[in-house]
């Protein structure tokens, strides 16, 4: 059952937009598709190879800018961005790596905290390049979410069987020696230095080409939207966790679950508390209902903070101990 | 040519020296034991080997090669493998993991790292916990995937570092019994002990230190008889009487 | 001259309040190993008490400090109490949870802040906050000179309290190695408290003095964690001495930046030394000082 799992998940996925026509749950599969592949991203650098990453918003902005840059500047078709914005975060990606992978942990976390800064304020202050605050407008290219539906699935399935490629090759073994044990692995003949900058590399391509996705999917950008520290970044973060740090479908998972919940709290619970205020007529529900609305980020804070605290490995990660707390009985010969 | 040399080296730390002026040949093929007590300047000899450290100043050669700063993963390459004193297991790998990503300094396939990785398993009598996470093992256990790891890389120089600290009396046998079928292998060995009955039945010959200073080499009939030795280990009244 | 006067002034000044700031990191970082990037958020915190002090109950700004202080040195302990400290306990592949414990920390601080005040710009102003005086041509304004002495103040006090009592003395064990002062008797879980508090505290006293002078809205904590981790990588982490002139480097810098090169590159001057430093003495000034 386990080994057929992931074709039966596929099988569905292809069939959703037959099946569900309505684009509003279209355009949250496609969220959920983009967000597989930045978590993916994340988990390579971050959940295999050790070195926790808050500037994954750097690469996916990247990614977007030269997207949109190809059709601004360029008058190319925002499309070649997918490739180009995937190797344009590996740009950034190559000289930051170089330079700060000579720090170790914490450090490293911050360091990446300080390049996703540093790209925004670029976007920003270079207004000939990149129109600054006022952003990229492109024409979309598909009025059906439906194409962009199935390129994004494709790459996200391109995305987590590449990462299964790398995972069980020479690279994946030593990206998770480095992540567990730095002078040991340099003692194996391992150049952590290396392969630490091509797990960050693999990273930034997906985050990348995601970013790319976005644009032409979104058809608006700005500064704020793609380079933003918690919709961007800690969102990754908690898609990586939430699913399971280190594991292939981890990140499928958390990308699932963290769009589902972004969208509990956006909606006020799924129109909950409309719901209710529209029954009993009253004006303090309706009130409420609108700062539940509003304190979307306070629930994700919230989240972060239980996530961590409680489910530390994930949903995949702690899988088993998930089960164990729900059924305490029946499933104690399975976890093994 | 001696397959391994050390040349005047010296480290400082701040104002401190904890190696000074050491200089050894090793020559292929032999068990070289490197003694003194604690905080003598052992491991950090080994730690300027494999590059944790550099060296103040000093020569390392091998095969006639100036190694000195090279880089501890071009150090592996080249052939010169090491264990830690304090073991450090790839803990959320298993055994067999642990094995393959060692194996894979010489190997490029999966297919071949597996197969170099379990033959090296077998020879050090560790297959039976092959599928056991890392972290899991007691500790002689620990010690001989160290040395296992180790010995994947294919060294022809092999630094085990306190390999045999912590472990009991049939364990002790068995790690003099693995490090001897090592020897026989071909892989030189330069081992750091402490227990005094493993380093004097194994070591052809023996390098004492003590201050970071060398106080002593020979066979360890003479190093037994050595008043500098017995001085430094047990008390000047001791090396008197 | 007067230019460069002016800026130096206002770069010193800046550059005091500046160190308080990176002390309260830099307690935390040496204490429990961690950067802290909550900080920014808790002086939010304080400068919202301040607001909300002086607006309802017509409390002077720098009285507030009492009300302030006390409230953060508690929320800190709380902090870690129930959501760093647990994480000791936890098995987990990444050793970064604490940090990223406390952005969750920072982002629930900044949207109740937004759910009680709203995101509008917030300021205190009082009678005096736009008097200045003069030294010869170059001018002070009495709210930052006061900031700037009563930040000294704070900080003189923290050295005599880190140098002098036992309590700062099983702070700074615990900071120099953890198991050793384990081993000598001092509690960590209690000093880990303790210290997050005072960090806490710190930062808060340092929100509530620059309140009379600046605006409040709730994500100002972003930017000032930021300042406060360049000027703790700059002082050398974990180095109280260092966070000084962490501090002053950072306040000299962004005046001089501001001065010369133009208003917007503000922020960025910071990553540039951050970066910098990163790459040049990456042991920041307390590789350079040995202290």
């Amino acid at each position: 059952m386990r080994k057929y799992s992931p074709i039966l998940l596929l099988f569905i996925l292809i069939l959703f937009p037959i099946a569900v026509r309505d684009h509003y749950h279209q355009h949250l599969m496609i969220l959920v598709l983009m967000w597989v592949v930045i978590g993916s991203g994340w988990n390579v650098i971050a959940g295999y190879t050790g070195q926790v990453s808050f500037g994954d918003a750097a690469f996916f902005g990247t990614g977007a800018y030269t997207a949109g840059l190809f059709v601004t500047k360029l008058g190319i078709s925002a499309w070649w961005g997918m490739l180009f914005g995937g190797i344009a975060a590996m740009a950034i990606a190559f000289p930051f790596g170089w330079i700060c992978f000579r720090l170790r942990g914490a450090y490293f976390a911050l360091a990446t905290l300080a390049l996703n800064e540093v790209m925004r304020h670029i976007a920003t202050i270079w207004e000939s390049l990149t129109d600054g605050m006022v952003g990229i407008l492109v024409m979309q290219t598909f009025v059906s979410k439906v194409p962009y539906y199935y390129i994004a699935l494709g790459l996200a399935v391109i995305s987590v069987i590449g990462v299964q490629i790398i995972m069980g090759s020479k690279w994946g073994y030593y990206f998770v020696s480095i992540r567990e044990d730095q002078d040991a692995a340099e003692s194996l003949g391992i150049n952590t230095h290396y392969y630490k900058m091509l797990s960050l590399n693999v990273a930034a391509f997906l985050t990348g080409m995601a970013g790319a996705l976005f644009m032409n999917y979104m058809g608006f950008i700005d500064p704020e939207v793609v380079f933003s520290l918690h919709d961007i970044s800690i969102m990754a973060i908690l898609v990586g966790i939430v699913g399971g740090v280190g594991t292939l479908y981890g990140p499928v998972v958390g990308a699932f679950v963290m769009v589902a919940v972004h969208e509990f709290f956006r909606t006020g619970f799924f129109g909950f508390f409309k719901g209710i205020a529209a029954l009993t007529g009253s004006d303090m529900i309706t009130v409420f209902a609108k700062y539940v609305m509003q304190a979307h980020v306070l629930g994700f804070g919230i989240l972060v903070v239980l996530v961590i605290l409680l489910l530390p490995n994930g949903i995949v990660g702690d899988w088993n101990l998930i089960v164990k707390k729900i059924f305490p009985v029946k499933t104690r010969e399975v976890t093994s | 040519m001696s397959l391994f040399e050390i040349k005047n080296l010296v480290k400082y730390f701040g104002g401190l020296a904890a190696v000074n002026n050491v200089s050894f040949k090793v020559e292929k093929g032999e068990i070289f034991g490197l003694i003194g007590p604690n905080g003598s300047g052992k491991t950090t000899m080994f730690n300027l080997i494999s590059d944790y450290y550099n060296p103040t100043s000093g020569k390392i050669y091998f095969k006639g090669e100036d190694i000195t700063g090279f880089k501890t993963h071009k150090i592996c390459r080249l052939g010169i493998g090491r264990t830690f004193q304090v073991v450090k297991p790839l803990g959320r790998m298993s055994v067999l993991d642990n094995v393959i990503a060692a194996a894979f300094s010489r190997v490029n396939t999966k297919h071949q790292a597996h197969d170099l990785a379990m033959e090296t398993l077998e020879f050090c009598e560790l297959v039976h916990r092959k599928d056991v996470l890392a972290k899991s093992l007691p500790i002689g256990e620990r010690k001989r995937l160290e040395i296992t790891r180790a010995m994947a890389t294919k060294p022809e120089l092999l630094l085990l570092d306190e390999t045999a600290a912590g472990l009991n009396p049939s364990e002790l046998d068995a790690a003099i019994e693995l490090i001897k079928r090592i020897r026989d292998k071909g892989v030189t060995i330069i081992i750091i002990e402490h227990i005094m009955k493993v380093i004097m039945t194994i070591s052809d010959r023996i390098h004492a230190i003590n201050f970071g200073q060398t106080i002593a080499e020979g066979t360890p009939q003479e190093m037994a008889n050595s008043p500098a030795v017995i001085e430094a280990y047990l008390g000047e009244e001791y090396a008197h009487s | 001259m007067e230019v460069f006067l002016q800026t130096l002034v206002s770069g010193i000044l800046k550059g005091g309040l500046y160190g308080l700031i990176g002390m309260g990191m830099s307690l935390i970082m040496g204490v429990m190993g961690i950067i802290n990037l909550a900080h920014g958020a808790l002086m939010m915190v304080g400068m919202y008490i301040t607001f909300a002090c002086f607006t309802y109950a017509g409390i002077d700004p720098y009285l507030t400090i009492f009300i302030s202080m006390p409230s953060l040195f508690l929320l800190g302990m709380l902090i870690q109490k129930y959501t760093l400290n647990p994480l000791m306990e936890v098995e987990s592949i990444l050793p970064e949870n604490q940090v990223l414990m406390t952005v969750g920390i920072a982002m629930v601080l900044t949207e109740v802040a937004r759910f009680v005040f709203s995101s509008d710009y917030k300021s205190v102003r009082t009678s005096y906050s736009g008097d200045t005086f003069f030294i010869g041509d170059i001018s002070f304004s009495v709210a930052l000179v006061a900031a700037f002495f009563i930040a000294l103040a704070f900080t003189l006090c923290m050295f005599w309290f880190l140098l002098k009592t036992d309590l700062g003395r099983s702070i700074r064990a615990t900071a120099q190695d953890k198991d050793a002062a384990l081993l000598m008797g001092v509690n960590s879980k209690r000093i880990t408290i303790l210290t997050f508090g005072l960090g806490s505290a710190l930062v808060a006293a340092a929100g509530t003095i620059l309140m009379p002078v600046y605006y409040l809205f709730p994500d100002i904590g972003g930017p000032f964690t930021r300042k406060a981790f360049v000027i703790t990588i700059l002082g050398g982490l974990g180095s109280t001495v260092g966070a000084i002139f962490g501090g002053l480097t950072l306040g000299l810098a962004e005046a001089f930046g501001a001065t010369y090169i133009g208003m917007a590159y503000d922020d960025m001057i910071g990553l540039l030394i951050f970066i910098l430093v990163l790459l040049f003495i990456p042991g920041g000034f307390k590789r350079l000082l040995k202290v």
